[in-house]
């Protein structure tokens, strides 16, 4: 077949993006790449929600530099600070009832917020994706008790079960490590069945597709069927997961707080304790202690909830919108497949 | 006599994430009352975007220039393009109609058929109910279906594949349009039934004066249905032609290399001769790589039902270097057979001897020896690459597995090699699974099946998820490596003609039974069972004239049943 119309055409020969030079790595970086490809109103949220948690990250990791008093400071150079005091030059939001420098915890809180948000996420990724994968890829009576009590887990309301682990882990003691990681590892249990449901409900999907089936046929190992083929497959979703579940540890973190299982407010700054500790000065007209910290948990929790739903909608190409021209336009696609296979031989 | 629909200069674009891109450019169309056309053309050339256009069916991401002017039978004209969404709704059904192709998926589930037929009429004026029911019953017998009365109330499950089909058809009979759309009609259903399809749709031409637009990759069916013929090619119709002009005498350069694709019948039997006469003395003693007797695979029913028996104690062999075509419709078998083989599903009675091992109640340490002398090529290319892992490193998995190379990066010779043994560039090793046409991959999954040099390939309908073309060049290029390292091959396909090309000998699935087995001019040449010569006269062949006459010797062979 040497029809010049068929031979000449096309433009598929040439190299995909990947290969055309340097330079372009950072552009497929997970949500760089979304940000790249996202229009109009979606990319309003994913810029806002990235501005807020970008902006909650370096609170968090420069509490340090960025906070004019420690957590648990109750004096200055001037002597105490005084409880409830409105904001000044010397406390920008004032201090609260406990004599502490509100603005120094709200930054401090930052941190133990990131922290806990972190070990929870991670640890919780981890477990559930080693269940998830082994339930999914081997099934039979494993697969079906761990979807059993992943579904128990599941149907638990979430914050009691997360303050009963803080009890049983931290038994009513709190160190500011302590603390922080009662608070993960409890959010961790009740996140691990949905990144099992997840990853499992995947693995069922790939194990049936025909490239395992290829693997298979060579006389692939188990091992390396889960981890070459089966496991990156699998996890494509989980960033989506892991933005959502941020915001829902940080809140989580805030209700156990706000309950009296979180951290004593001499180990670590903790926005839920405070907005609990300030429930009374609300009625007596003292706005300030109780504003900031609910403002900085509805700030946190808000961006990463933003990057998350608008990393979902990009995720999905039916709810992803793309600019379009209101004229016809663009060159036809090259989608013949005559025209790039090099082929010596004729065909009749 | 004026056309009922007259398209002129379309162009339509659609929004992606890559910018915008140009499906259909310049298309001028007319469909005149009582014919069909045939747009005909591989996949991505705009024909199923054109045939939506029509309609006005196409997604809120396209972007549509030109004109589609539909004519009603009380001769009411309408620009598709530019009317409302109202008007546009008020035309669907009335003047235009369209069958989709993959008939399971046009039903919904859970409403009667005779509720979906009257749903197009409901939307087109007020209708009893009864008098609804009425002119559904009707509308099933016209399409065929026996005993219209009681099979309006059956829901779609309860029908079969060809019959969901002929619901589809009767959808769009129901308010009588001028112009029914038929996209793909058969592409989904097996050829015996395909041929009964055709059928109908050809009556319903001449009973009703219906025109039809009739979208399709197989030139067979061209032949058999079309009155003209649209060839596209990228967007752009390269010819327009009356169906016997087009076969006798192609004008565009395109055409005529689409028509020298198409695989027709009687073109491998001398081949298979010149290769049996190059066989060496005691050949047939020999030992064969594949020997089945009894075989017998089921599937357990789950919840007391009763389990289903996928393979029939089917016997066969296969010696060394020797090709055996497995033909059968869907459901005959043919996969479960080509995955027994494989080790992929469970023998559960007779006896399989692959390699030397016993398949019957092996466990996957028993095969490890046996293994990589087995290479296997997966019907469809799109799925079987691993999408995280460039091609290059999924040809090299063999290898590794192995223990022939310790790490992909080690096996690039040995890569390299087997890629240009499947004439696909070197640098075609470092582009990932999507990044190649269906042709590209599935020859990438020929160089992986070849990887380990093996001595039986298991092919399950490799080529039946390409388009014609491709398909050409992908059979030659078997054929070549097939001569050149003397492999010995189960050929598992639905199509005869592509079997025939290939095959030493033939094997004849019916309903998980093996009905005939012989060599290519036995079986095709002077089949002895009824089954082997339904199925050989329902394959459309791709000449209008020859095709006239074998529809005669199909109605006559046809069972009493479907007429």
């Amino acid at each position: 077949m040497t029809a010049p119309e068929i031979t000449g055409a096309g433009t598929a020969g040439a190299a995909p993006e990947h290969l055309r030079g340097r330079g372009a790595w950072f552009k497929r970086l997970p949500v760089v790449h979304q940000l790249r490809q996202s229009v109009g109103l979606q990319r309003g949220m994913l810029v806002a929600g990235l501005v807020l948690t970008v902006a909650f990250v370096v609170l968090a990791a420069g509490a340090r530099w960025i906070a004019p008093y420690g957590w648990a400071q109750l004096r200055g150079p001037d002597g105490m600070f005084g409880a409830q005091q409105p904001p000044s030059a010397d406390h920008w939001f004032g201090t609260t009832v406990g004599g502490y420098d509100v603005l120094s915890r709200v930054v401090w809180g930052a941190q133990t917020a990131l922290f806990v948000v972190v070990v929870a996420v991670l640890s919780s990724i981890v477990v559930g994706v080693v269940l998830g994968l082994l339930s999914g890829y081997f099934g039979g009576w494993v697969d079906r008790l761990l979807v059993l009590v992943a579904d128990a887990v599941y149907a638990f309301p979430s914050l009691l079960l997360a303050i009963l682990l803080a009890i049983v882990i931290s038994g009513g003691q709190s160190s500011m490590w302590g603390g922080i990681f009662a608070a993960a590892l409890s959010i961790t249990v009740v996140f691990v069945p949905q990144y099992f449901r997840v990853v499992r409900a995947e693995v069922v999907r790939v194990k049936g597709e025909a490239f395992v089936d290829s693997a298979r046929v060579l006389g692939t190992g188990h091992w390396r069927i889960m981890t070459r083929h089966v496991l990156r497959n699998s996890i494509r979703t989980l960033p989506l997961i892991v933005t959502l579940n941020a915001s829902e540890a940080i809140l989580t973190l805030a209700g156990l707080g706000f309950l009296g299982f979180g951290i004593e407010p001499t180990a670590a700054a903790e926005w839920g304790y405070d907005l609990q500790r300030a429930v009374a000065d609300v009625t007596s007209g003292i706005w300030w202690t109780a504003l900031f910290p609910g403002l900085a948990i509805v700030v946190a929790a808000m961006g990463m909830t933003l990057v998350g739903e608008s990393l979902n909608d990009l995720a999905d190409p039916r709810l992803r919108s793309r600019s379009r021209s209101k004229q016809v336009s663009g060159k036809v696609a090259a989608t013949s497949v005559v025209a790039d296979d090099q082929q010596k031989g004729d065909v009749a | 006599m004026s056309a009922v629909a007259s398209i002129n200069d379309l162009a339509v674009s659609f929004a992606t994430d890559a910018g915008p891109v140009r499906a259909v450019d310049g298309v001028s169309l007319e469909v005149r009352p009582g014919e069909v056309l045939a747009v005909v053309g591989e996949s991505g050339s705009g024909k199923t975007v054109t045939a939506k256009a029509i309609l006005g069916l196409l997604p809120a991401t396209a972007t549509t220039r030109g004109a589609v002017v539909l004519t009603a039978r009380d001769g009411t004209t309408t620009d598709v393009v530019s009317v409302s969404g109202a008007r546009l709704r008020e035309v669907r059904g009335r003047d235009v109609a369209m069958v989709f192709q993959e008939p399971s998926s046009v039903l919904n589930p859970v409403y009667t058929v005779g509720r979906q037929i009257a749903e197009g009429l409901r939307a087109h004026g007020k209708v009893s109910k009864k008098e609804a029911r009425r002119r559904a019953i009707e509308v099933l017998g016209t399409v065929g279906i026996p005993d219209p009365e009681e099979r309006v109330d059956h829901y779609p499950h309860q029908f079969s594949g060809g019959q969901k089909q002929r619901i589809v058809i009767a959808m769009a009979l129901v308010l009588n349009p001028g112009l029914i759309v038929a996209d793909e009609p058969t592409t989904a259903l097996d050829v015996t039934v395909q041929a009964e399809i055709l059928e109908l749709l050809r009556r319903l031409r001449d009973d009703t004066g219906t025109a039809i637009v009739l979208i399709t990759h197989n030139m067979g069916v061209v032949a058999d249905l079309a009155d003209r013929v649209a060839v596209m090619y990228q967007g752009e119709v390269v010819e327009s032609a009356p169906v016997k002009d087009l076969f006798s005498d192609p004008q565009a350069e395109y055409t005529r290399a689409l028509l020298g694709a198409v695989p027709r019948i009687g073109e491998g039997v001398a081949r298979a001769a010149a290769r049996l006469e190059a066989r060496p003395e005691g050949w047939h003693d020999a030992e064969p790589v594949v020997r089945a007797e009894g075989l017998t695979i089921t599937y357990p029913g789950r919840f007391r039902q009763p389990s289903f028996t996928a393979v029939d104690d089917v016997s066969f062999t296969i010696r060394p270097g020797e090709v055996l075509g497995l033909v059968g419709e869907s459901g005959s078998g043919k996969t479960t057979i080509a995955r027994a083989i494989a080790g992929l599903t469970p023998v559960s009675g007779g006896s399989l001897e692959v390699l030397g091992a016993q398949m019957n109640g092996a466990r996957g340490r028993r095969l490890r020896t046996m293994r990589p002398r087995l290479g296997f090529v997966f019907q469809d290319p799109a799925t079987s690459f691993n999408p995280l892992l460039t091609i290059a490193e999924c040809v090299a998995e063999p290898l590794v597995v192995h223990g022939r190379a310790r790490t992909p990066e080690a096996a690039r010779r040995r890569v390299d090699e087997l890629l240009e043994a499947v004439q696909l560039p070197r640098s075609y090793g470092d582009r990932f699974p999507h990044e190649l046409s269906g042709g590209q991959r599935q020859r990438a999954s020929l160089a992986r099946g070849l990887a380990l040099d093996p001595e039986l390939l298991v092919a399950d309908e490799p080529t039946s998820a390409l388009d014609v073309s491709v398909q050409a060049k992908v059979l030659e290029l078997f054929t070549e490596l097939q001569a050149e390292l003397g492999f010995a091959c189960l050929f598992v396909s639905h199509d005869l003609a592509v079997v025939d090309l290939l095959a030493d000998r033939i094997a004849v699935l019916y309903r998980g039974r093996l009905v005939e087995e012989g060599t290519g001019a036995e079986v095709l040449g002077s089949p002895r069972e009824d089954y082997t010569r339904r199925l050989l006269a329902s394959l459309p062949v791709p000449d209008p004239v020859a095709q006239a006459e074998r529809r005669q010797t199909w109605e006559t062979l046809a069972e009493p049943s479907v007429r």
